[in-house]
Order: structure tokens, then sequence, then C-alpha cells
């Protein structure tokens, strides 16, 4: 068992998403940046569907209640291991009580904690990702327990690896979006030429942009949403969808975000700046 | 079969939206069921797909799409639909809705502005058939056509924090029930007692798009009895097949 002794400002479990259920209105869910997470599970031999934490901003402290191997990646978030610093995507043993904790936020938004073979919780419609109501629980608490499988040892095929962090790129590459052709010159002028700033309302839902754009009076019916599609309000506000996103919408869609850059943008924190950049 | 002038566009680099006439209509809401039965007929990996009033959202799951290869591969699906085994699997549900004052907050409001009473509002609630045009927004949260103009009415101007979990409600062109708790502007003028959404039963919603709804009222005893039916497991729905 990982025992959460603090659970740090929104701790979750996650794989890479539930899938097959969006015609009953049940979003994707999965790690927010699943870059980080198949790094790290590849780093440890696991298959990139293993279950992983998510740690978001404040991390949590951590208790291992048996020996197994661990990799961090994603946010720098001064993680420390019984106290001693340790760095993301490496291969790091942990002992029988070993206490994982973790500091400052130094880097990026998120940090990914994953296990050897993956974290044990329940599995609901084909997978762990906590996402409240599908799951009982949308986020875990202090004192907390999950289960993962005692490894003894473990020889990783690689144990470091020195990687140019995705997430610190300042922009996000897009596709367009069905209602792209809606656009005026002057609205796409805005979208490709200005730089956007991350508001204070982002979550694993969404991320909404601080500055407007000129709006629209452009209806639709609803309509299907995915991943990493840019809504666009009457008011000119742009809502990117995050992976707990609704599953239909009724604004325009009018940019797509690519797999990497939902990625990188989840790794943008409220003030962080971002420019969209067409593919 | 009638086959409508179809528009599939890229969503992406793993989906594929295609959009038919921009109309709330049934004929249209079938036509896109057909095809999207008859593209889960070709067994091809990871798709997934969601109907919504007009359109239909592909989605591949595991990898990036080649969108030139996609287009005649769905003209070719969409030219040789079939709607027999589709049919059969629509239903329309009779869902019990308690229209008591305990839970029917704006039931008042609502019929002093509609200018009709609890009963009439009641009586042309449950007097419609509705269907079940889209579910999104919330897991299991139904978007229903077929409201009767005489109940349209607008948002409440402050949304409320929390709407509570089977709350019935009226906005705009729509009425719904709110399968969770959540915050939302409807006017609310009754509580449904049964889950819409259950993630732990095989069959998490029990509705699909293009099944239709008839609401019927209750009592507050038969209520709190539904709700003690349901969480041992002896409810049952009242379900009668639309194409018999």
């Amino acid at each position: 068992m990982l025992k959460v002794l603090k659970s740090g400002f929104f701790l979750t479990i996650q794989d890479l998403g539930r899938f097959g259920n969006r015609h009953i209105g049940v979003p994707v869910s999965g790690a927010l940046d699943s870059v980080s997470v198949k790094r790290a599970n590849k780093m440890l031999g696991n298959d990139p569907k293993d279950a992983v934490l998510e740690i978001t901003m404040t991390g949590p402290t951590l208790q291992f209640e048996a020996t197994t191997y661990i990799c961090l990646s994603g946010a720098e978030l001064s993680a420390t291991l019984n106290n001693k610093p340790i760095d993301n995507n490496q291969v790091i043993r942990v002992n029988q009580g070993d206490i994982l904790s973790y500091g400052k936020l130094e880097n990026g938004f998120r940090n990914y904690l994953a296990v050897k073979g993956g974290f044990k919780s329940e599995e609901i419609l084909g997978s762990r990702s906590q996402y409240y109501p599908v799951t009982h629980k949308k986020c875990l608490k202090d004192g907390d327990e999950i289960s993962f499988n005692e490894i003894q040892s473990f020889a990783p095929s690689i144990s470091e690896v020195k990687i140019k962090n995705h997430y610190e790129l300042d922009y996000l590459e897009v596709d367009k979006g069905p209602e792209y052709d809606m656009l005026s010159d002057k609205q796409l002028e805005s979208l490709f030429s200005r730089q956007f700033t991350v508001s204070k309302a982002n979550n694993r839902m969404a991320y909404q942009i601080e500055e407007l754009i000129t709006g629209h009076d452009t209806t639709m019916l609803t309509s299907g949403t995915i991943p990493g599609t840019v809504q666009f309000t009457p008011a000119g506000r742009l809502i990117v969808l995050m992976k707990d996103g609704q599953t239909t919408g009724g604004y325009p869609r009018i940019l797509q975000l690519t797999e990497e850059a939902i990625s990188v943008l989840a790794q943008k924190k409220f003030g962080d700046t971002l420019t969209f950049k067409l593919l | 079969m009638k086959n409508y002038s179809i528009n599939i566009k890229p969503f992406g680099k793993r989906a594929v939206l295609i959009e038919w006439p921009k109309k709330v209509d049934e004929s249209i809401l079938e036509d896109i069921l057909d095809f999207s039965n008859s593209f889960k007929n070709l067994n091809l990996p990871n798709w997934e797909m969601s109907a919504a009033y007009n359109s239909l959202t592909m989605v591949n799951n595991t990898e990036d799409i080649d969108f030139v290869e996609m287009v005649p591969l769905i003209k070719d699906c969409y030219s040789k639909k079939t709607s027999s085994d589709n049919k059969s699997k629509r239903f329309l549900w009779r869902i019990p809705v308690c229209y008591d004052s305990d839970f029917a907050i704006d039931l008042q409001e609502t019929s002093k502005t509609l200018g009709v009473s609890a009963k009439e509002l009641i009586d042309l609630h449950t007097g419609n058939q509705y269907t079940v045009y889209g579910i999104g927004f919330l897991p299991g949260f139904m978007y229903l056509g077929g409201l009767p103009a005489e109940l349209e009415i607008p948002r409440r101007k402050e949304p409320r924090l929390l709407v509570n979990k089977g709350s019935v409600g009226l906005a705009g062109k729509q009425t719904g029930i709110y399968p969770q708790d959540s915050p939302g502007g409807w006017n609310i003028i009754g509580s449904c007692p049964i889950p819409i959404f259950d993630a732990r039963i095989e069959n998490p919603c029990f509705v699909n798009v293009g099944d239709k709804i008839q609401f019927y009222q209750i009592s507050k005893a038969e209520y709190d009895l539904h709700k003690i039916e349901t969480e041992v497991g002896i409810y049952k729905l009242e379900k009668t097949p639309l194409h018999a």
C-alpha cells in the first residue's frame, strides 16, 4: 500500500483514460499530461496504460508500505525521498517505510508518480481514472491507501533520461476545429498573433483564456466535443476543454489542440502565457 | 431509403465530425443513428461515436487517423446503411416525477410566469413524449426535444450553486433531469427518484439517443417508495419498444 499522509492541493489516480462511454456523456478523463505519464511508465517497463498519481501544484506526503521502484515525471516540485532531493525521469528504488514528499513548485504544474506495475485501484468502466460520479471519490484524501505490487528487484533498461521538458514550450500546436471557417480575418489575426494568458479558471475540465477576442453571434446545435477542443463563446472567450471536459457543447469549436499540446497546457498555471500555432 | 447531404469534417488528428442539415428533426436523428449503427457493424477497432441533434462525432481512441482515407469509407458506409437492427433498440421510457412542493422549488413561480396553474403545468409536462436528441454535459444528462411552447421559460437570472440530483427542470425549449448534484440555472418543477446514471451497474445509463421519454406524476409517498426500490435494486422502469 501507498499511504497518503497529506494529500496536498489536488491528488488523483489517473491512467490514459476511460473510453467507450462518450455516448452516455462520460468524459474521457485520464492524465492531463499524457506525455509525462507515458515516459514514466516506459522507464519502469510498465504498460503505458498503468495508473499513476497526478499531483497538482502542491504535492502530497506519501509513505510506501512495501518495497518497489518509482519514477517521477512532469512538473518540478522539489520532490524528496526521506528528505533527500530526487529528480524526475529516474528509476528510483523505494524501501518499505520510505517517505516521498514534495516542496516548492519550480517549473510546470503537474507531477506524476509512477510505480512499477502501476497503482491497483478499482477499475470502473475500463479505467482507474478518478472522476466523480463515475468513481466514488473525485480525489484522494489524507489517510487514503492505494495498493501496488511489492517488487524486490528490477533492472531498468534505462535508469535516467535527460530530456527537454515539453512544458517549457510557450506555444500550443493546433489544427482547425469544425467551426474554424466562421472566423473573420480580424479574429484570425488576434488568434495567431497575440499572446494569451491562462486564466484563474483552469482545472481538469477546462482551461479558460484570460483575454477576450472579438465575439460573434453564430449559433449552433449542441454537438460533440473532445479533449483539446477550443470553444469560442459569443462574448469572445476561448475555453480549452481538457480530459474531464464535457462530451458535448453548444459553442463553436474553432481550434483543436494536439494530444502533445494538451500535455503542454496541462503544465501551465494561472498567469502563464502562450500562443496558438496552426499546423 | 432517404439520404441526406452530409458534411464530413476533420476534427483534430483523431476525430471526424459528420454534420446533417442544421435542424432539430427526428428523421435526421434516425438517419444519424442508422449510419452510426452501420459503422459500428464494420467492427473497426477503437472507434467510439456520439450523436447529438444533427451531428455525429467519431473518435479514434488510440491513434491518429488519415482523414483523406476515412472520407470514402464513411461515404460508402452511409450509402449502404440499413435501419433494421437499429430501430429495434429504441424505447419509450415512462419516468416517474414527483411535483410535490418539497422538490418543485420553482413550480409556483414558474406557473405564475407562464400564466398557467400548477396542475395545467404538470398536465402539459406529462402529456408529451420527448425525444432524446443527445446525452452530454454531465454523464446521463439528456437533451430532450419536443417541449410544448406553453412551457418555454427563460433560465433563472441567477444560477443556483447546487441543484439536487434528480431535479427536473425547464429552460428555454428544453426540459431535463439533473443526473447528479450540479450548479444550474434551470427552473425546478419536480424530482425523479430513479438514478439516470449509475457507473456501478452494467449498463450505467438506460437511455440511449433516439429513445423517447414520457414523465408521469407520482406522490411523495410513491417517490419515497421508488427511492427505496431502486436502492435495493427491485425497481423496474416501464419501457415499450418504439418500433414494434
